[in-house]
């Protein structure tokens, strides 16, 4: 325990913290521009000195842990002489145009300066200019305004992994640069707009657009990825203007991934669906709400009158909210057809439930992870962060992957194989442990199995210290390994691992609703894609999927779509892939839609609408419980979303959410194809879905675009 | 006292005192000079600080002198002015829509005094009208087409003021 004073305060602190970190806590301002929560120290700006009693200099507080019996003093004239010096500093070469500047009105150095500045200057000279760098697509330098605080610098060799950007030179001469000829490639580098506390860089989309006073702030979520990371969107004339990180220490801290922070560019991309529209004659055309549901309805009975219930199906995004599930579930069961999945990328369904296996704050506690078939940096950008900062705590994480994916972490060991050989990895890594512990295997149907495997040797190495310690261990199956032929195997055989390494198991799914989405199929035991594929089906309504790109790793269901006769899209967008489709219905975005998420950490998120639906689109759940009355099916008459998601969750019961497990396991052997496809099917983070797909900022150079991006937007 | 002081007033009343006092007052006036003005052929002198219609500046070489920093948005207490601004292909921030609704304007000039750039100004106008509510909905081109033909007179106001502000 240690008491110490602070502005005549009494404060009592646990543990040794920094006098910013206790001020902070009780609510006394201390000025900064360096310092940062969630970056190291710098104790470069000089903003934060405080007066220590018997200490004859001012200290930084940001650097200087608390003492027992200290006396600090934030409000003295020492201390004010000291911060007027150290602002009058900062501005000798700060230029005063605020004006002009992007980050007027939401600047610290400004908020600084009249808070703690002297109220003029005496500085006459000439002041410095720092030429500008383009440091890419995303971030506008403004580099005369920097003030060399390295928060960016620290970020990105912190956080983000690589140091991408660095201080050069010295003193006047000190400037930030990328490296010659390159630019900030990071996937998380958009946090360094946040970061900067003055105009320095700023985002370049959102440049000169609007003022920080005239956007209306709401609170949201991305559902680009499985965190669900929380949002606020800054909103002027019912438009996005530009999307900020929400702090929440439990999911996405205080930072947001590139595509969560510019996907906003896509909603008002030129493809957006604005009527609905149905195809007559090999030509679209554009009709109101009632024609082309009254055409749908039509349509979907005369498949059931002529080739029964089974011949409908739906297929629906992982992306889809859970009132979107339940309403589309409902429709298909009052049909009576089991035909519903969104597990559209998936092959393999003898497996059910997603979810990590910990809290997502969880990763920074454990020990010893391995990952296997996971292109982290593409699926879920921010949890990389999470297991970097396990690794720089002393945790040991092993990569296997198909894919040469630099996760940018320093690796204890790393496995490249084909996607085929994820299986026999896992094989010898079970016998490994049989070898080192055989007692630890539980499971006797396993045990049986593992004890005819063949040793290798190397696997047994590296196992040996996988299995001693007794520490926190964890192993993670990402997406690609759950988008694997034998996928159900790989859950099998890693779940037999975790159990005998008294580990955590979970799936880094990149499904942005999967757990949700399993809520409601679980209960309903449905059929799974494989399934539709052996029937003869002659309607399909999907529902927010843009097939040629959503789907196009799975090449079977891209091709029963294809043979379908009648092909209905709910989607937010119109473009090349729904050539062949016949009718398309125009749905808002989910931003503006209210829906319920659940991430892969099981955190429930509901969210409402924050600007309204642009042209005749609608809400997807709106459109849905339209459809079930044209289709004259009984009990659709639901108000809000929330009547919908109370049909789901009950606010008073605890979720019956399926367990991460495999039915069965195939334990024939499978010899190995020599020339067998490596099925890498990475997915970049600007082509996840349809939104970040039209998201022109997110598009850089080096990635070609999927899609045609235009340059005309809405 | 009190029974002299109801003599004067019987006296006063009968021989209509006060309105003879009054009627002085309105014969002053009626042989003193006019100040009525034959508007328009006759103008009242204004000041140099007069608030009238405003106007958007130039800088000598013909640029515009707003940089669209929405200081005059945001300070207007009757929500008048509407900015929308963009990155010009100089990359310098300019305006691509600057209305002013004088149907709104209360004529403060805070507008005038928030600009660090002296690019929207009122004038010593008041004569304008319109014929539609619209007209008195001015754009940026009719704004600066207002201080492209008033700049002289613009720049000798602010000069003569120059030393008060």
């Amino acid at each position: 325990m240690i008491k110490l004073k602070i502005d005549g305060k009494s404060i009592e602190v646990q543990s040794k913290k920094t006098i910013i970190e206790v001020a902070d806590e009780v609510g006394i301002d201390i000025p900064r521009f360096c310092y940062h929560k969630k970056l190291t120290v710098a104790a470069n700006c000089r903003m934060c000195l405080v007066q220590v009693k018997n200490i004859g200099k001012p200290l930084p507080a940001c650097a200087t842990q608390v003492m027992d019996g200290m006396e600090v003093s934030t409000k003295t004239k020492f201390t004010k002489e000291a911060q007027q010096s150290v602002m009058e500093f900062l501005l000798i070469n700060h230029p005063l145009d605020c004006p002009i500047c992007d980050q007027g009105g939401e600047c610290e150095l400004q908020d600084t300066a009249v808070a703690y500045g002297a109220s003029e200057s005496r500085y006459a000279e000439e002041k410095r200019v720092v030429v500008n760098k383009n440091i890419g697509p995303l971030i506008s330098t403004d580099l005369t305004r920097c003030i060399q605080c390295t928060r960016c610098v620290r970020f990105l060799k912190e956080i983000g992994g690589v140091q991408e950007l660095g201080l050069v030179g010295r003193g006047e001469h000190a400037e930030i640069s990328a490296y010659v000829d390159k630019s900030v490639e990071s996937e998380l580098s958009g946090n360094i707009i946040d970061l900067c506390p003055v105009g320095a860089l700023t985002s370049k989309p959102f440049r000169y657009k609007a003022r920080t006073w005239e956007l209306v702030r709401r609170p949201t979520i991305s559902i680009h990825d499985s965190l669900g990371s929380n949002l606020e969107m800054h909103i002027k004339d019912d438009r996005v203007m530009r999307t900020l990180p929400k702090e929440n220490d439990a999911i996405n801290e205080c930072w947001i991934s590139d595509r969560d922070r510019f996907s906003y560019e896509g909603f008002y991309h030129n493809d957006r669906l604005l009527e609905p529209m149905i195809k007559k004659n090999k030509k679209w055309l554009k009709v109101d709400w009632e024609e082309a549901l009254l055409f749908i309805a039509k349509n979907i009975n005369r498949s059931i009158a002529h080739e029964g219930q089974d011949s409908v199906a739906f297929l629906h995004s992982p992306q889809s909210s859970i009132e979107e599930s339940y309403l589309i579930h409902k429709i298909a069961d009052k049909i009576g057809t089991q035909n519903v999945d969104y597990r559209i990328t998936q092959k393999n369904f003898d497996f059910s439930g997603t979810w990590l296996g910990c809290e997502i704050s969880e990763i920074e506690t454990l020990d010893q992870v391995i990952i296997l078939g996971s292109n982290m940096r593409f699926d879920q950008p921010l949890l990389t962060h999470r297991f970097r900062k396990m690794v720089h705590q002393g945790g040991k994480l092993i990569f296997i992957n198909a894919l040469e994916h630099d996760l940018l972490i320093p690796l204890e060991k790393k496995i490249i194989c084909k996607s085929q050989e994820y299986r026999t990895q896992l094989i010898q890594m079970l016998r490994a442990v049989y070898e080192i512990e055989p007692k630890k295997i539980i499971n006797q149907d396993i045990l049986a199995f593992i004890k005819k495997q063949k040793l290798n040797a190397d696997t047994l190495q590296w196992m040996k210290q996988f299995v001693k310690g007794k520490n926190k261990k964890a192993i993670f199956l990402g997406q690609n390994a759950l988008e694997a032929n034998d996928a159900s195997d790989l859950v099998f055989l890693a779940n037999c691992l975790a159990e005998s390494v008294s580990g955590l198991f979970g799936s880094l799914s990149n499904y942005p609703n999967g757990v949700g989405l399993d809520l409601i199929a679980h209960k309903q035991e449905l059929k799974s894609t494989k399934d539709m594929m052996a029937k003869k089906i002659s309607s399909l309504i999907t529902l927010n999927i843009e097939p040629k790109y959503d789907i196009r790793a799975n090449i079977n269901l891209t091709d029963l779509i294809q043979k379908i006769n009648f092909k209905v899209a709910i989607t937010p967008y119109s473009g090349d892939a729904f050539d062949d489709f016949d009718c398309l219905l125009p749905m808002a975005i989910y931003t503006e839609s209210s829906g319920s998420y659940i991430n892969i950490a099981r955190k429930l998120q509901s969210i409402k609408a924050i600007t309204s639906p642009k042209g005749q689109s609608r809400p997807a759940w709106k459109i849905l419980r339209v459809l079930g009355n044209y289709l004259d099916l009984d009990d659709f008459d639901y108000d809000s979303s929330e009547q919908v998601l109370c049909k789901v969750i009950h606010p008073k019961k605890r979720l019956a959410y399926p367990p991460l497990a495999a039915k069965k396991f195939n334990n024939k052997e499978k010899p190995l194809k020599k020339d067998g496809r490596n099925e890498i099917h990475p997915i970049l983070p600007e082509q996840s879905d349809m939104i970040v797909r039209r998201a022109i900022s997110l598009h850089s150079k080096k990635n070609k675009p999927l899609i045609n991006i235009r340059q005309e937007v809405l | 006292m009190n029974i002299k002081k109801q003599i004067i007033s019987l006296i006063k009343g009968l021989s209509l005192y006060e309105l003879l006092i009054g009627l002085s007052l309105t014969g002053r006036y009626f042989f003193s000079r006019k100040i009525t003005i034959q508007y328009p052929e006759e103008k009242t002198p204004q000041s140099a600080r007069f608030r009238g219609l405003h106007a958007l500046r130039r800088y000598p070489n013909g640029e515009e002198r707003c940089i669209a920093c929405k200081l005059c948005e945001a300070v207007c207490p009757a929500m008048a002015i509407t900015i929308e601004s963009e990155m010009r292909e100089d990359n310098t921030r300019r305006t691509t829509r600057y209305d002013i609704d004088l149907t709104k304007c209360i004529f403060c000039g805070f507008c005038e005094e928030s600009c660090p750039v002296d690019s929207i100004v009122e004038t010593r106008i008041l004569d304008y009208h319109g014929e539609e509510r619209g007209d008195l909905l001015y754009n940026k081109e009719m704004l600066l087409k207002v201080g492209d033909k008033y700049e002289k007179m613009i720049q000798a106001d602010r000069a003569e003021e120059a030393k008060y502000r």
